[in-house]
């Protein structure tokens, strides 16, 4: 592992970190304002959360 | 269930839990008489021990030590391995030949000697030839061999056969209420069909895409929890077996394609001729960038997941009090749990957008768009 390789797996971490962090975020706000529909908001989350994740894995390899 | 019944599957469930908790304290025990004289190589051993966890291997080791004479013992058993040789045809013998990766193994006058977890042909004195690349040029066999992850699959394919086979028939005999794990499984695999299938691929299609789903999901689960026993298996954090995975997924979306799914691909309706120009590429590099996501997604996680658990639990022998050991151990702990939901969140998410494949595929057109 070289210093350009850390620097750029850091860079991921913060790039996905952010992006589900966002979505974590909104999801709550949705079952906050919809109680009753927490199943589906849940549902999408976490699809859209695991496709952020599946870019992420494929760029820390490539790092 | 009688009370006795009960109890004999209690003693069965704390005998087999006690022989882990033997082989661990002989570990342990190792660990103190022989580990301390070496104190400097205890993160290069760990970070060797973590390699070969996470790497297929050609016997089922459970533990390994060293006993009092110096001698490292390892405990497990040894799996077949067949090989086929271009020139002296198929081979099968078992892996204790190899004594753990240290002989070379003769079978009917012909060598062969494990290098890296590979298998090359080889002479009597074990003599390899190299590259400038380091890499051995002797001739390697098409290799069959049972290895640990297969001899993993296979076992987890005959307890889910045994398992779903038995549900079905309990139905039949128990006037349609599902009995003793049936209880169980029944709410997963309704949950599977209302909650997945049916609303992503359509009330009409999703019954011929059950058993995929239903397949995959029970798989992926059971094979993750059994990499978190102390089994030390790691075979959805082995590539091979997600692409093959996803392979499926992805041989299934494309062959029950209909024509709206690959006018979507090629010709897409409803934006401008230019536009569909630049995106049937696009959507054609996304065809395969989606099983490829199936993929990395479960391998990485899992590879995380082992790699992260395992150093935590290396701390102790960093450590090496019993501080640092009870702090470890809790972390190890929590850790291990959420492990527990990982091995099913990825088992939900690998079905789940397998089932978005699916439904995309058979999608029929809609005249607003």
């Amino acid at each position: 592992m070289t210093i350009p390789n850390i620097v750029g797996a850091g860079l991921i971490v913060i790039g996905a970190g952010l992006g589900i962090g966002r979505i974590g975020g909104s999801a709550m706000d949705a079952i906050a304002r919809q109680p009753e529909a927490s199943g589906k908001i849940q549902t999408a989350m976490l699809i859209a959360a695991a496709l952020i994740e599946g870019i992420g894995f494929a760029a820390l390899f490539a790092s | 269930m009688t009370n006795k019944k009960l109890s004999i599957k209690i003693t069965f469930l704390l005998l087999v839990l006690s022989i882990f908790a033997i082989g661990q304290d002989h570990s342990n025990n190792a660990e103190d008489v022989h580990g301390t004289p070496v104190e400097k190589d205890v993160k290069a051993e760990q970070k060797e021990f973590i390699d070969h966890h996470l790497k297929d291997s050609y016997d089922f080791s459970l533990f390994s030590y060293t006993n009092d004479e110096g001698e490292a013992v390892h405990i497990g058993m040894p799996l077949p391995i067949i090989l086929f040789d271009k020139e002296d045809g198929i081979k099968m013998f078992m892996s204790s030949k190899f004594h753990h990766g240290e002989d070379i193994a003769e079978t009917g006058g012909v060598f062969y000697k494990v290098y890296h977890n590979k298998i090359y042909k080889t002479d009597e004195a074990g003599s390899l030839d190299f590259d400038e690349h380091h890499h051995p040029t002797n001739y390697k066999p098409l290799d069959f061999s049972v290895t640990k992850n297969v001899a993993m699959i296979l076992i987890v394919s005959a307890l889910m056969f045994w398992l779903f086979t038995n549900l079905a028939k309990s139905y039949k005999t128990n006037n349609g209420i599902p009995t003793g794990a049936g209880r169980f499984f029944e709410p997963l695999i309704l949950y599977i069909r209302d909650e997945i299938a049916i609303p992503n691929i359509g009330e009409k299609h999703y019954k011929r895409y059950m058993s995929h789903l239903l397949t995959i999901f029970f798989f992926v689960w059971f094979v993750n929890l059994f990499g978190l026993t102390p089994l030390g298996v790691n075979v959805t954090g082995n590539i091979t077996v997600t692409l093959a995975l996803a392979l499926v997924t992805f041989f299934i979306t494309t062959f029950t394609a209909n024509k709206n799914y690959w006018s979507h691909i090629f010709w897409m309706p409803g934006v401008p001729k230019l536009m569909r120009i630049v995106l049937a590429p696009i959507e054609v590099l996304g065809m395969f960038i989606k099983p490829f996501a199936l993929m990395i997604r479960l391998y990485a996680n899992m590879v995380a997941g082992h790699v992260v658990l395992m150093s935590i639990i290396g701390l102790i022998f960093v450590f090496g009090n019993w501080m640092g050991g009870t702090l470890t151990f809790g972390l190890a702990f929590g850790l291990s749990i959420l492990e527990l939901l990982v091995a099913l969140l990825q088992a939900y998410i690998f079905t789940m957008l397998s089932a978005l494949y699916f439904g995309s595929a058979v999608e029929e057109s809609h005249s607003d768009h």
